[in-house]
C-alpha cells in the first residue's frame, strides 16, 4: 500500500497531507483538509453531492483519488462566496429562487453552476439544465433549481 | 460508506513506465484512466488490484489528430473534449452525438473514450459506436504495438481482446464517404442512465442508393451487437421505398437481449423494433441527423 505526500491548492490555499493511494479526493477534502462543505452521498458517482471544481471544471470528488489532485487547483463551496461572506451570483440566485431545502445536494449543485457560468458567461439554459441531470435532489423537485438556471442565463422567471 | 481496499498507486508519466508496471503486476495491476467506472468498482471492492497504474499524466495518450484517412483519438481523451473537438465534429460527428448520452457533464469532464472502450460495458454508447463505424483499437504492450478491429475486439460483457499487459493507446475512426450520416439514439429511464436499448446507425447514400451501412445496438446483448444482416439488407437498396420495418426485424434478429432488473429481453426487442425505422430515417437525412464532411 503506497503513501504519497501531496499538496493540493484548495480554494487558493496550499494544503499538504500524506495520503494512502486509495484516499479519495472527497475524503481528503473533508477529513484531511477539514472542509466539510463538500458532501458525500452515494460515494460511487451517482448523486453529485460531492461535486467540486478541479482546475475550473466540475468533477465528482468521490471518483478521483486525492493523489491525482496533487499540485492542482481544487475549489469547493467554501471558496465560492467573497472573503467577507457576500454571496456569489449563483448562491444569491439559489437563495432567492428557493433552489434548496435541506441543503444536502446544494454544495454540488452550486459547484456545477459556478464552474459552468464562470467558464462561459454565455452558457445556455439548455446546457445548465442538462448538467443539473448530474445531481440528485430529494427535496426541491428541481423546480427551484431550474428557476436558478433561468436566472443565471438571463431567461425571465 | 464504502472505501477502496489498499493498493499501490503509481502515476505513470510515460507509456513505457506504465507498460512496465502492468507487466510486473501481470493480471493484478489495473490501469486507471478517467476513473468514472473504476473508482466506484474500487470503492465497492468489486475491483481489488494490487497496483493501480494511473495513465492520466501521459501526454501522448491525449488529444485528437488526423492520420491516414482516419481521425485518431488518444485513449485518455476526455469525453468532454470529444464533445467539443472540431476534428471530431467534422470527421466523426456520430462520436460526438454518442457522447451526449455518456454519463453526465461532471463525469464527462474526467471520463475518457478509451476507458469506456476498455471497460466494454454492453449497454454503453461508445462500444457500439466504435463497432458501427469500424473503429480500430491501437494497443501497446512491451512486446510491441498491434491494431485490433472493432469486430474482433468486444468478446463479452466487460471483456475485450486486450491482454492484461496491454494498454489501449488510441482509437482510429476511418473516414466514411462524404455526406455519410450517423445517428445515435437510445431509450433510457433518465438522461445519463445506461440505455435500455440504443442504436447507432451510419448510412452513406450515393445516387439515391445506400452505398454503405453500419448498424450496431447497445443494451441488446452481452456485447455491443452489430447487425450484419441489417447492413446487408440496407446496402445497395434505393432510399426510395425502403422497407425499414422489415429490416428492423433483421436487425433485432441479430441481437440477444437479456432480462434484467431494468427491462425484460422481450421489452427491449419491442422497443428496438420501434426505434430502428425512426433512427434509420434520420440517418438518411429524413429528420434531424448528423452530416459528416469528407
Ligand atoms: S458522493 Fe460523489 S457522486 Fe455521490
Ligand atoms: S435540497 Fe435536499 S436534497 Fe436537494
Amino acid at each position: 500500500m503506497s503513501e504519497h505526500a501531496i499538496e493540493v491548492i484548495l480554494n487558493g490555499e496550499p494544503v499538504q497531507a500524506i495520503v494512502e493511494g486509495r484516499r479519495t479526493l472527497v475524503d481528503f477534502i473533508r477529513l484531511d483538509a477539514g472542509k466539510t462543505g463538500t458532501h458525500i452521498g452515494c460515494e460511487h458517482g451517482v448523486c453529485g453531492a460531492c461535486t467540486v471544481m478541479l482546475d475550473g471544471e466540475a468533477v465528482r470528488a468521490c471518483l478521483m483519488l486525492a493523489v491525482q489532485a496533487d499540485g492542482r487547483q481544487v475549489r469547493t463551496l467554501e471558496g465560492v462566496a467573497d472573503a467577507d461572506g457576500t454571496f456569489s451570483r449563483v448562491q444569491q440566485a439559489m437563495r432567492e429562487e428557493h433552489g434548496l431545502q435541506c441543503g444536502f445536494c446544494t454544495p454540488g449543485v452550486v459547484m456545477t453552476l459556478t464552474a459552468m457560468t464562470e467558464a462561459n458567461p454565455q452558457v445556455s439554459e439548455e446546457e445548465l439544465t442538462d448538467a443539473i441531470c448530474g445531481h440528485l435532489c430529494r427535496c426541491t423537485g428541481y423546480q427551484g433549481i431550474l428557476r436558478v438556471v433561468k436566472r443565471l442565463t438571463g431567461a425571465a422567471t | 460508506m464504502t472505501k477502496p481496499a489498499p493498493f499501490d498507486y503509481l502515476a505513470a508519466h510515460t507509456l513505457d513506465e506504465a507498460l512496465e508496471a502492468l507487466a510486473d503486476g501481470y493480471g493484478d495491476a489495473v490501469v486507471l484512466a478517467g476513473g468514472q467506472t473504476l473508482v466506484p468498482l474500487l470503492a465497492l471492492r468489486l475491483s481489488l488490484p494490487s497496483v493501480l497504474v494511473d495513465i492520466n499524466p501521459i501526454a501522448e495518450l491525449q488529444g485528437v489528430s488526423r492520420i491516414d484517412g482516419a481521425t485518431r483519438l488518444g485513449a485518455v481523451t476526455r469525453q468532454a473534449q470529444v464533445l467539443r473537438d472540431p476534428l471530431v465534429a467534422r470527421h466523426v460527428p456520430g462520436l460526438a452525438m454518442a457522447t451526449r448520452f455518456v454519463g453526465h457533464h461532471q463525469t464527462r469532464n474526467r471520463g475518457t473514450l478509451g476507458g469506456s472502450l476498455a471497460l466494454a460495458e454492453p449497454a454503453a454508447e461508445y462500444p457500439a459506436t466504435a463497432l458501427a463505424l469500424g473503429a480500430r483499437m491501437q494497443a501497446r504492450s512491451r512486446a510491441g504495438e498491434r491494431t485490433i478491429e472493432a469486430d474482433d475486439y468486444f468478446l463479452g460483457p466487460y471483456s475485450t481482446a486486450l491482454q492484461p499487459d496491454e494498454i489501449l493507446t488510441a482509437v482510429d475512426f476511418p473516414d466514411w464517404p462524404a455526406g455519410a450520416r450517423t445517428v445515435v439514439n437510445e431509450v433510457a429511464r433518465r438522461p445519463g442512465d445506461f440505455a435500455l436499448v440504443g442504436l447507432v446507425c451510419a448510412l452513406s447514400v450515393d445516387a439515391g442508393k445506400i452505398a454503405r451501412a453500419g448498424v450496431s445496438w447497445f443494451g441488446m446483448g452481452p456485447t455491443p451487437m452489430r447487425s450484419r444482416r441489417a447492413e446487408a439488407a440496407l446496402t445497395g437498396q434505393a432510399v426510395e421505398g425502403l422497407d425499414l420495418a422489415g429490416i428492423a426485424e433483421l436487425a433485432v434478429a441479430d441481437t440477444e437481449p437479456l432480462d434484467d432488473i431494468h427491462a425484460s429481453g422481450r421489452y427491449r426487442a419491442t422497443v428496438a423494433r420501434r426505434i430502428f425505422p425512426r433512427i434509420a430515417r434520420q440517418a438518411l437525412g429524413q429528420g434531424p441527423g448528423q452530416e459528416a464532411a469528407a
